[in-house]
């Protein structure tokens, strides 16, 4: 271990929030996914395409209040995360485009998006088969002794594969620096929790593996940003794992072509009152903070950011065939 | 007669059979809902939710339960979302459902089917894309079926429920909106074992499974109008496998191609190779040829990238040609 060299510890972020840098960041992923769904509908993105509209609290307040270096592994609703831990939105737009420019060369695609640079282990669309692997970049960084952790995201769905509990046990029996956040909405594709989970408090679950584990309110980015922060710390002082339940709802379907018959409208807008971005907005009026001029300059600016990012996207040329094949074993000649 | 898509068939398979098999139920992620590709529209509404169960997001108790089930009276037939998402399911499918049979001496029976969505072709990138059939078919105890045609697509789906023993029901998902025949009212079945021939011709035969059987159908088509007279034999079921309609196909013309969107190393096409050359190596007249998808670890998301890949009709057309000019 005192082998390893030590980088010396990232930044620590605030214990207050910057409320407006957190706005911009909510902003920001909302227009970008809004502009995801325009392009969806315009034929310029293929496949599946999974919006992270209305759980914009979640990854925003969680990244910021985790160090820059703090590894993050999330879930295939990955779009968020990525854009809060400050991926080029240009880039993640190329790669939802398929196209060269993109985060992995447009191979991954939406759900698969990457930068190591970033410490972004990327978006994983094998529901909690992601949970294992943050459990072990995190084992290395206990290894190597550093103060270095794993934000593991997972959704509902997730905690009933068996790859959920054989992580928190493992990670609680072997006290790993992981801080796992599950953004519970409720629904996995179009099924209730209630009709498949025999506990619906996900965080009780994680008490069973003898985790410390808390419920955050998800719609509420200064609580997401105040959980995170404090519980990240823990986390660092080698206390082993936490588990933080954030409750949060998704304002569209599960992808884009789901009729959502399987919740009632009224529901939809229950929650939509509770509008992550109107909450935040909202205070920071009564506080005075900000006023309308402020707000509409914010919008604008995630407005051009959404729309230079699309511009980048469709101005990236399609990777080359004749890459088809690169980096399926490490090349020779990268030493 | 009336015209049904491919997906329409399985319906109409699972609907008819649960009609007829109170000990019959379907269970899988969100089939409550019809599923992600809505195999199971309606069925909750009219079987009731003790029938169509919805499950936990939990593949491998999925297959657990269903061998369960299927050892004590009831007859299962489970769905997984995709293909890509049945890997936590094989523990059971090969350490449990395979075996079955066997360890107990034939005292278990297993009359299970897992039906599972394959292939590419959809954008669906690195996880929603692949083919897993050879992996399923190198296991002694499973069987694996692999419909062309919205008329086998029913009548296997029927043969495989009614079958004693596991059976793994591929269907591709390209397949379910794109294809479209008439299909007879009422009852019928399509034994799980036997190939069949949907053309014959005597310069070269095209061996294939799945979609690609018919993909190479309508490839054999257009070289019909370029003077080249093709057989295309449809393996339909892969374990337990048609050898002599293989053996037989091979033989008529003594050139053979086979073709399948999995990729090449290790794939199934590897098998029917060696079937060929055990079998009707002296009436070859060219070697044997294969046309699969090249290895590469995943899926690219990008379209060009993909279809770059993937066989298609005028890669098949192409192969054959130059397999027919040898
Ligand atoms: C192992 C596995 N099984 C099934 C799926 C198909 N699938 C994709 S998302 C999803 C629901 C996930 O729900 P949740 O974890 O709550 O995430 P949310 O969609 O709510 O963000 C399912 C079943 C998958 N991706 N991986
Ligand atoms: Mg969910």
């Amino acid at each position: 271990m005192a082998r390893m060299t030590e980088t010396p510890p990232a930044a620590r972020p605030p214990s207050q929030p910057d409320r407006r840098s957190l706005l911009r960041t909510m902003l920001l992923i909302r227009r970008f996914e809004e502009k995801a769904a325009e392009m969806y509908a315009k034929g310029k993105i293929h496949g599946f395409l999974h919006l992270y509209i209305g759980q914009e609290a979640v990854a925003t307040g969680a990244v910021a209040a985790a160090r820059p270096d703090d590894y993050i592994v999330s879930h295939y609703r990955e779009h968020g995360h990525a854009l809060a831990r400050g991926l080029d939105p240009g880039a993640v737009m190329a790669e939802l485009f398929g196209r060269s420019g993109g985060v992995s060369g447009g191979r991954g695609g939406a759900m698969h998006l990457f930068d190591a640079s970033k410490s972004f282990m990327g978006g994983y669309a094998i529901v909690a088969g992601h949970m294992p692997l943050a459990c072990g970049l995190g084992l290395a960084e206990q290894y190597k002794g550093t103060q270095r952790i794993a934000l593991n995201f997972i959704g509902d769905g997730a905690v009933n594969e068996g790859e959920f509990h054989e992580s928190l046990n493992l990670a609680a029996v072997w006290k790993l620096p992981v801080l796992f956040i599950c953004e519970n909405n409720f629904y996995g594709m179009g099924t209730d929790v209630r009709r498949v989970s025999a506990v619906i408090e996900v965080y009780k679950r994680a008490e069973a593996y003898g985790i410390h584990a808390e419920q955050v309110d998800g719609m509420d980015v200064e609580a997401m940003y105040e959980a995170t922060h404090r519980l990240a710390e823990r986390v660092r002082r080698g206390e082993g794992p936490v588990f933080l339940e954030a409750i949060c709802y998704r304002f569209r379907g599960h992808s884009m072509s789901d009729p959502e018959f399987y919740r009632h409208k009224d529901e939809v807008q229950r929650w939509r009152v509770l509008d992550p971005i109107e909450q935040l907005r909202a205070r920071m009026f009564d506080a005075g903070e900000l006023d309308d001029a402020r707000f509409a300059e914010l919008q604008h600016e995630a407005d051009a950011i959404a729309g230079e990012a699309v511009r980048f996207a469709d101005a990236s040329p399609p990777p080359e065939i004749s890459t088809l094949h690169d980096f399926v074993y490490k090349e020779r000649s990268d030493a | 007669m009336a015209l049904k898509t491919y997906i329409e068939a399985i319906r109409d398979a699972l609907i008819e059979e649960m009609d007829r098999a109170p000990n019959m139920l379907v269970l899988g992620e969100d089939i409550q809902e019809g599923g992600v590709f809505r195999a199971t529209d309606g069925m909750l509404e009219r079987f009731g939710p003790q029938r169509v169960l919805d499950t936990p997001l939990a593949e491998s108790s999925i297959v657990g339960v269903s061998i369960g089930m299927a050892t004590n009276g009831c007859l299962p037939v489970a769905e997984l979302q995709f293909a890509d998402f049945a890997y936590p399911a094989f523990n059971q499918l090969i350490s449990e459902a395979a075996r079955w049979r066997y360890r107990s001496y034939n005292g278990w029976g297993c009359p299970m089917v897992v039906r599972i969505p394959y292939g590419a072709g959809i954008r669906g990138a690195m996880y929603h894309s692949q083919s897993i059939e050879a992996m399923l078919a190198h296991v002694p105890g499973l069987k694996v079926v692999m419909p062309s045609t919205p008329y086998d697509a029913k009548g296997m789906l029927k043969a495989a429920i009614r079958d004693p023993d596991p059976v793994i029901y591929l269907e591709h998902k390209r397949a379910y909106r794109m294809l479209k025949e008439e299909l007879p009212d009422g009852d019928y079945t399509v034994p799980i074992g036997p190939a069949r021939l949907r053309r014959e011709g005597d310069d070269i035969t095209v061996i294939s499974y799945g979609l690609m059987a018919h993909e190479c159908l309508q490839a054999a088509e257009e070289l019909a109008a370029e003077g080249i007279d093709a057989t295309v034999l449809d393996l339909r079921t892969l374990a337990p496998l048609d050898r002599d309609a293989i053996v037989a196909a091979a033989r008529r013309t003594g050139k053979a191609l086979i073709v399948h969107e999995d990729n090449l190393t290790g794939g199934f096409g590897g098998e029917i190779a060696a079937i060929i050359a055990e079998h009707a190596f002296d009436d070859l007249d060219a070697p044997v040829r294969r046309l699969a998808t090249p290895d590469v670890p995943a899926m690219p998301f990008n379209g060009a990238l993909e279809d770059f890949l993937l066989p298609s009709r005028e890669k098949i057309a192409d192969a054959m040609r130059d397999l027919a000019a040898y």
